[in-house]
């Protein structure tokens, strides 16, 4: 590590110091947040600097809590509610998904829940069926709701502010397998999220590869590799799911004439098949040299054995050899059999 | 802060020998072998953890064992238990084979659950373990619905729902307490309060530490008793279930106890936790339920220290042997991913 680079948990917390030193109308609630064993190194001892007024502990009440932060959030605060696990997150989904989600809408745009809901991916470890979910898709079905994943440290930062000053309720998703990784991060930019987007990591001209929070960053090791042996791939971190915009995409795909998606979730109507479904409408398909391909999870709930755990999540050699194949034999060289 | 508990959250409490009199010495040593089996399991589970080979998150349930155990002295493999994330104790307690469970932490197909569930899921169908999960409150109201299913079925079966202290934050934990009351449905709640839900202490989490008022608002007949004492625990279970079984509606037990080890894991420090002091735990550890049974038998001459000893000893060996078998079984198949996702 250099002095200059930072953690992706650590980038949230600097995004959460940012949040409560700077708006006063800010307060942070959830399960865990007095012990940094529920929350990565995201949240450190924020109750030792902030207090225990601003930095609540709760009860084992997903769904209470949940509302708690709307009813706030409809009286002049920002509320950020954390979830330790989205699987948790399901006991509030009254909450979210009839309530915040709809409240604006249904009272004719007179009032906004401008409350964040943070829900923390965390799978792997054995940790089995309840304890594994990535459930993006369900969110980003909803017309009300805000959904960004971000992929990058900065991301982590910004997007989390961007969440907690939009007027909207906002579903941020992180990834604890993202939180060691280490990056410069850049000053802080306070972004309106109704005006960002997918964004470009990677310029290519072979294949676009669009990758969703860990799977964006699965994507970019991955470009990499092709790189090395001759291919050149687009990665596009889609950032934004809700309200989606595939116009970059398109674009690229254009350009490209390939796509691949990768989420590490479900394939069935999930955020993986409507980004393909998405550009597939909009493009003359003239400009597609094979057909769109989604990489996603078996359909079945996480295993807990890591006999079949190690085959069940998508590994980076699995991305590479569905890029390769999508290659055809256009660009298949002998070197490539070491990118898979 | 309210302690409504009174001595019974107080390990300065309540540590003396158990009172023995009245109980058969056969039953008595039946007792004290299930919880020595139970707290050697879990030992051992540490022990695999510690090593690297048991790699699902494990909560165990080091000296809570009284509460599984004196509960089941009272079921039959008829009725319908259910259990949460901290569960080998309530699977072992119904006859469980600690080798299923050992190779189910262990990731095996020769597990409990096949090597799908680990620690957090176990299943055990024939002795009437119907399934833990570590959703928390997610299996309370599935209880009340099998203690439906057994109303239904008229043989005077019951449903048996084990949950913590914290699951009575969750909404649906009250939505099954009123549904059970409102249909007289024969089903048994069984609260262990360990005072602590995670790293957090009771007394930051609500405004009393007797979950029996959730039971009373429903008018639920209450036993809430020492969880540490394993006869007591068994006496109440009885009372309860008598009213239950002739179809007299839900029951509820409020068994008091302390967890030894971390909320998840194998340390044996102070874990996570806000206001959790190792004097409490030292503390707690004088109330342990296994010694104070024993104790117990000794003090009335049943038996002594040294036949307690020849016992642990098999006790130990039997698991040793189970263990060993357990690491030979082999891991699941790569179709049963699949093939267990639908009926
Ligand atoms: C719905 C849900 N919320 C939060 C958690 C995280 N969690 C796991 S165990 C636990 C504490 C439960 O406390 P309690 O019910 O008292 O059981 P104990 O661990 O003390 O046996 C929590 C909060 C969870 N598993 N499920
Ligand atoms: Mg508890």
């Amino acid at each position: 590590m250099t002095s200059k680079t930072i953690s992706y948990s650590n980038a949230i917390q600097s995004g959460f110091c940012y949040l409560l030193d700077n708006f006063e109308e800010v307060f942070v609630l959830g399960q865990g947040l007095w012990s940094p064993w529920y929350v990565g190194q995201s949240m450190r001892e924020l109750e030792v600097t902030y207090g225990r007024e601003r930095i609540m502990d709760t009860p084992v009440s997903e769904q209470g809590s949940t509302g708690v932060a709307i009813g706030a959030s409809l009286c002049g605060y920002r509320p950020i509610i954390v979830h330790p696990r989205i699987d948790f997150m399901l006991m509030a989904m009254d909450q979210i998904v009839n309530q915040a989600a709809k409240w604006s809408h249904m009272l004719g745009g007179q009032a906004h829940p401008s409350l964040t809901i943070r829900g923390i991916v965390n799978r792997g470890g054995e940790q089995g069926a309840q304890h594994s979910q990535a459930l993006q898709s369900w969110f980003a079905h909803i017309p009300g709701l805000r959904v960004v994943m971000p992929s990058t440290v900065s991301d982590a930062r910004d997007l989390l502010i961007a969440s907690v000053l939009s007027d909207d309720p906002v579903i941020y998703i992180d990834d604890r397998w993202l939180y060691d990784n280490e990056e410069e991060l850049e000053p802080v930019v306070e972004l309106s999220l109704g005006k960002i987007g997918p964004k470009i990591s990677q310029e290519g001209t072979d294949l676009t590869i669009v990758g969703i929070g860990h799977s964006a960053y699965q994507s970019r090791v991955v470009a990499a590799r092709l790189r090395e042996n001759g291919i050149y791939s687009e990665v596009i971190d889609l950032r934004v799911l809700n309200p989606m915009r595939v116009e970059t995409i398109i674009r690229s795909v254009r350009k490209t004439g390939r796509l691949v998606v990768v989420d590490g979730a479900w394939s069935n109507c999930g955020v993986a098949g409507e980004v393909i479904a998405s550009v597939v409408e909009k493009l003359d398909v003239q400009f597609l040299k094979a057909s769109p391909v989604r990489v996603t999870l078996p359909s079945a709930p996480a295993p807990s054995s890591g006999a079949l755990e190690k085959n069940y999540y998508i590994s980076e050699s699995r991305i590479a050899s569905v890029c390769v194949k999508l290659m055809g034999d256009k660009k298949v060289t002998s070197k490539l059999e070491r990118v898979v | 802060m309210n302690y409504d508990l009174g001595d019974l959250s107080n390990p300065a409490k309540l540590t003396d020998p158990i009172d023995v009199s009245g109980w058969n010495t056969g039953e008595l040593i039946e007792i004290y072998k299930k919880m020595r089996l139970i707290r050697n399991v879990e030992d051992e589970i540490a022990r695999l953890i510690n090593s690297g080979e048991v790699k699902c998150p494990s909560h165990l349930c080091v000296g809570q064992e009284a509460i599984a155990v004196g509960v089941s002295y009272h079921l039959r493999n008829t009725d319908r238990v259910f259990g949460t994330h901290r569960s080998h104790s309530h699977y072992l307690a119904l006859g469980g084979e600690p080798k299923s469970l050992f190779a189910e932490v262990l990731g095996r197909r020769d597990g409990c659950s096949k090597g799908m569930g680990g620690s957090m899921h176990l299943f055990g169908g024939k002795h009437g373990f119907l399934g833990s999960v570590p959703i928390v409150g997610g299996t309370v109201p599935i209880a009340v619905g099998a203690g439906l299913a057994a109303k239904k079925d008229g043989h005077g079966d019951v449903g048996v729902s084990y949950f913590g202290d914290g699951a009575c934050e969750e909404g649906v934990v009250h939505e099954a307490f009123n549904l059970a009351a409102i249909y007289e449905i024969p089903v048994l709640f069984v609260c262990e309060n360990n005072l602590f839900a995670s790293h957090m202490d009771i007394h930051l989490r609500q405004p009393s530490d007797r979950m029996s008022r959730f039971a009373e608002a429903n008018r639920i007949n209450v036993q809430t008793v020492d969880g540490n004492d394993v006869l007591a625990v068994a006496k109440a279970t009885e009372t309860l279930l008598e009213k239950s079984r002739k179809g007299n509606g839900p029951g509820f037990l409020e068994v008091v106890t302390y967890r030894w080890k971390g909320h998840v894991g194998a340390a044996d420090d102070v874990d996570v936790g806000v206001l959790r002091k190792e004097k409490d735990i030292i503390a707690w550890k004088k109330r342990d339920p296994i010694q104070r049974l024993r104790q117990g038998l000794v003090n009335q001459r049943k038996m002594d220290d040294s036949e307690f000893n020849a016992m642990d000893r098999e006790i130990s060996k039997d698991l040793m042997r189970a263990i060993n078998e357990a690491k030979k079984s082999p891991y699941p198949e790569q179709n049963d991913l699949l093939d267990y996702v639908y009926a």
